[in-house]
């Protein structure tokens, strides 16, 4: 009885799962169907943070949760869009496993990654997995030679000034130990792309254990490239932010 | 102790073996005040050298996308079936 399957998960630990989203109206669908699909024999909890999307999402997850259970799919919505800081912070008030993991609700982030980010942590008790896509069995796909220079000029920019211990700064799929998320994410004062950096920067210099695992990155928002003048402006600007209080 | 002040120390570090390299003469002055600047130019160089080389082993997965798509239509029909009505993208 005990070996017929790959158990991948101890029974005894939990995993919150905090996504947030705005107008993901089909791909939370999509993901919720996936998670249950690759994670068959863990516990866990699914806690979507939806900033008031005018597209439905509300409306689906609740007809996730009449399928799953609301148990297993967590709605705690808020009015309007406030930022992805805050929604780790209002979903973690509701988390009640001993992991946390945040991902994205694009598809951009695959769920089928999630048994390696547990397995990772089991075997080597890290406080983070971060998921890697700079990596030989990682990647990227989606992106134009473009989008791909910038990406590397400003990882080794990054490298070099911070000296992060990481190989992917600004990803944003991660597995935390409840604790240490709570802890890294209340000295985190910065938005967006730098927020995922000066988490994992902090943690870093905190000295909590880090690991990482390679992860597929399908980017699921076509053609423009989302990277202007003055998001390179704000990555520098958070970069010497970094680079000083850390 | 925080990551400036590291690299401040190694910058200083640096900068008294470039003075102690000054004061002794072990090399021609001429070429010790022109240090830095090969210092400078060196990293710059690295750093490019690294840009390239990341950007001609970028790795990537066409292949995923074709597996999303597969995951999406399973998870579309898994649906239907249970009369959740997720609408179109």
């Amino acid at each position: 009885m005990a070996d017929e399957k790959e158990n991948i998960g101890d029974k005894k630990y939990k995993y919150s799962i905090i996504i947030p989203t705005y107008n993901e109206r089909l791909n939370i669908a999509i993901i919720v169907y996936l998670i249950f699909k690759h994670l068959r024999d863990v516990d866990f909890e699914i806690i979507v943070v939806d900033d008031g999307s005018p597209d439905g999402t509300q409306d689906i997850v609740k007809q996730l949760q009449q399928l799953y259970g609301e148990d297993r799919i967590l709605l705690r919505a808020r009015a309007k869009k406030l930022g992805l800081g805050t929604a780790y912070i209002h979903g973690l008030k509701y988390a009640t496993g001993d992991f946390v993991v945040i991902m994205d609700a694009d598809l951009s982030h695959h769920p089928k990654y999630l048994p390696s980010f547990i397995k990772k942590q089991l075997e080597t008790d890290a406080s983070i997995v971060t998921g890697t896509r700079y990596v030989k069995d990682g990647g990227v796909h989606g992106w134009n030679l473009m989008r791909k220079l910038t990406s590397r000029g400003a990882n080794v920019l990054a490298q070099t000034l911070l000296w992060p211990g990481v190989s992917d700064l600004t990803g944003s799929f991660r597995l935390y130990k409840k604790l240490v998320l709570e802890d890294v994410i209340s000295s985190c004062v910065s938005k967006g792309y730098v927020f995922q950096m000066e988490m994992i920067v902090r943690a870093s210099r905190k000295g909590y254990q880090i690991e990482e695992v390679p992860i597929t990155f399908v980017d699921r928002v076509f053609g423009t490239s989302k990277l202007g003048g003055s998001e390179i402006v704000e990555y520098l600007k958070g970069l010497v932010y970094l680079l000083l209080t850390t | 102790m925080k990551h400036i002040v590291k690299i401040l120390s190694l910058l200083a570090a640096i900068s008294a073996f470039w003075i102690g390299l000054l004061q002794a003469a072990i090399i021609p002055r001429s070429h010790t005040w022109l240090l830095p600047i090969y210092f400078v130019v060196s990293l710059g160089c690295y750093g490019l050298l690294m840009v390239g080389v990341g950007l001609m082993q970028f790795p990537t997965c066409p292949q995923e996308a074709v597996l999303l798509q597969k995951d999406i239509t399973e998870a579309k029909e898994f649906f239907k079936h249970k009369g959740v009505d997720v609408g179109s993208d």
